[in-house]
């Protein structure tokens, strides 16, 4: 769709306001509606449009699919390590409490950090489907190009 | 550490899985997957000592005091399928070493030990939680984790095998949501404990009434009662030989004891048993499933896709034990969950091995592999004694509780079916036997070697563990009958 000028423009406007808003809900999920859900998949929107105005190519060169495996892995790490943390500061696993200085505070840090984890998971899970199913068209068509077989079905 | 031991079973999998994935290194990824398993294993062990002496253990996620935040309790039953659980993995990985590097794509492997990592630590955590959600959320993930290991299988029809089960799989997990939801509208709780006291004064209602079927038909699902089966033979038939081995010896008992989580400990004996005829309508689908299934067993010749339908036979005689609504009768189901797990790990495990040198498991391609391959198929000759129930290895113990508990309520016929059909256990068992010991290989076959000494050890690690639990009965049969007391006496 890139010979649409409007579009072109309109998505590379849009683009980083999209991102900004995934950060909003992000951070601001602990006052108001939102959190790490819902920011991971507006983050991920934005790469979408991109990437089906621009071209898949072109959205894997900003976010490579190394890249967005990583994400996946890190956000849940971030998540269970946050955990981990308050147990190794003398609570139970998920206690944000001994966190910080004071109860508070700490519960406050903790929603922080793990609904980042699971923002970056989210995101980055939500990149990686579209990329397979929009990269999957290549496969089919370098399959039926080069008249590879499908393969053996013989049952065992 | 001794205090977050119960946190530890379920956490310890659930991040080595994102390392797993950061790494992506075949061997490494197997190195911490059996790290993970061995150590999986101790703390289970740990915490089913401490629960048969101590009492239920009792763990506050993130310090948030019981009914309203998430518990995680050890009693003993589920300290008892905590350790088989475990155990079946911490068996499994050393195996998978050289059987998923035989049937996967390089670029895979890695990917293999992260899904089954995660599967790990859904299965513990079903077990573990004793929050009626926690047990959705964990299912999700071992769910959605198994799915992913049955499709890696090499051919294109584990792909299909893998959707079938999904659809199959979603549903069981939308109907058990769908009732705790209404669980949850009744009572404003989801902790289990709590639950159960909030049902007490609610036995009549309509809605408690559907929440029971809608849970109990969910998990049947999962758990592949008799006319609910039909996903689980072409998973099992099709996923990779490890995988196989797993998720016979673990997911159906998991769905099993959740099943008998919410019977007896949320909905209580009273509800289930006395109030409606929960007894008799799962006594005719168990000896349904056992006798179709164990016919159409015998006319499989794909030997995984024939241990298959048998596992779904196997489970209608669990299914039977508990159908007796009595201490003696869910003794029996509980020992089988662990005989069969033990037997069924064992069959696998073999047919994994002769998978790898024949790459098929037909009965027409193993003729004569008994030759080539003696201790394999001395092991599954093992096993399947175990399974049809021979004296001396552990699935006699099982059938013996099984047709002791049937004389105990004085149901005769049904102690004689139990007899009859484990007599169709010998014909399938003895199809591939007479296949691999008494054919001639086929002329074609080249030389073919035995398993390597990592696939064959923990193939007769179980082996000997079958002969262990058939000769040595104490252990197994009393932690069963502990926690089949601490069920029914919850109740009474």
């Amino acid at each position: 769709m890139i010979e649409h000028v409007v579009l072109r423009v309109i998505a590379k406007l849009l683009a980083p306001f999209i991102v900004l808003f995934a950060l909003y809900v992000q951070f601001h999920g602990d006052f108001g509606p939102g959190g790490g859900f819902q920011a991971g998949v507006i983050f991920a929107s934005a790469f979408i449009l991109f990437a089906l105005i621009y071209g898949v190519e072109n959205a894997r060169q900003i976010a490579p699919p190394a890249v967005a495996q990583a994400g996946i892995g890190l956000g849940v790490l971030l998540y269970a390590g946050t955990g981990v943390a308050g147990m190794l500061l003398g609570g139970r696993y998920l206690d944000y409490s001994v966190l910080a200085h004071d109860a508070g505070h700490g519960q406050h840090y903790g929603i922080l950090i793990i609904e980042f984890g699971v923002g970056v998971t989210v995101a980055a899970v939500m990149i990686t489907v579209f990329f397979t199913f929009a990269g999957r068209r290549g496969v089919l068509e370098a399959r039926e190009d080069t008249g590879v077989p499908h393969d053996g079905d013989d049952e065992r | 550490m001794g205090e977050h031991l119960p946190i530890l079973q379920v956490i310890l999998p659930l991040i080595a899985a994102p390392v797993c994935l950061l790494i992506r290194h075949a061997v490494l990824c197997w190195l911490i997957a059996t790290l993970v398993s061995w150590v999986c294993l101790a703390i289970a062990i740990l915490l089913l000592l401490q629960a048969l002496e101590g009492g239920a253990i009792r763990y506050q996620l993130g310090s948030w005091v019981a009914p309203w935040g998430i518990e995680y309790v050890v009693d003993r039953l589920n300290g008892f399928i905590l350790v088989i659980v475990a155990a079946i993995g911490a068996v499994v990985t050393p195996y998978a070493l050289r059987s998923v590097a035989e049937e996967l794509p390089e670029r895979q492997i890695g990917l293999f030990y992260v899904m089954y990592l995660l599967c790990l630590s859904g299965l513990l955590g079903i077990t573990i939680t004793g929050d009626a959600f926690n047990v959705f959320v964990f299912l999700e993930i071992s769910s959605l984790s198994s799915y992913a290991l049955i499709s890696m299988g090499r051919h294109r029809k584990a792909l299909h095998a893998a959707y079938q089960y999904l659809v199959m799989g979603t549903i069981g997990a939308t109907f058990f949501l769908i009732g705790v939801g209404l669980l949850y509208l009744m009572t404003g709780t989801l902790n289990m404990a709590d639950l159960a006291e909030q049902l007490k004064p609610l036995a009549g209602s309509r809605i408690v009434l559907a929440a029971f079927g809608f849970i109990v038909v969910g998990m049947g699902l999962k758990l592949a009662v008799f006319p609910l089966h039909l996903w689980l033979p072409n998973a099992y038939a099709h996923a990779p030989s490890a995988v196989s081995v797993f998720l016979a010896g673990t997911a159906t008992k998991v769905s099993l004891y959740v099943v008998l989580r919410f019977i007896f400990t949320v909905f209580g004996f009273e509800f289930s048993f006395v109030g409606q005829p929960f007894g008799p309508a799962l006594l005719v689908l168990a000896i349904a499933g056992i006798v179709v299934c164990s016919l159409v067993a015998i006319y499989q010749d794909n030997v995984k896709r024939l241990l298959a339908w048998s596992s779904v036979a196997q489970i209608g005689y669990m299914l039977l034990g508990l159908s007796f609504a009595t201490a003696l009768g869910l003794q029996a189901g509980l020992l089988h969950i662990f005989n069969h797990a033990l037997m069924k790990a064992g069959l696998f495990l073999a047919m994994g091995c002769v998978v790898l040198r024949l790459g098929s498991c037909r009965i027409e391609a193993i003729a004569g592999v008994g030759r080539s391959m003696p201790w394999t198929m001395t092991g599954f000759l093992l096993c399947g004694l175990s399974l049809i129930g021979v004296p001396l290895t552990a699935g006699f113990v099982s059938k013996w509780y099984l047709v002791l508990a049937a004389l105990e309520k004085g149901w005769w016929p049904v102690a004689a079916l139990i007899v009859l059909t484990s007599l169709l256990a010998v014909v399938y068992i003895w199809k591939v036997v007479e296949a691999a010991w008494f054919r001639d290989p086929p002329g074609t076959a080249g030389r073919i070697g035995e398993a390597p000494l990592v696939m064959l050890v923990p193939l007769w690690i179980v082996v000997a563990a079958n002969l262990w639990f058939g000769f040595e009965t104490s252990g197994s049969v009393d932690v069963a009958k502990a926690a089949a007391l601490a069920l029914m006496g919850a109740v009474e």
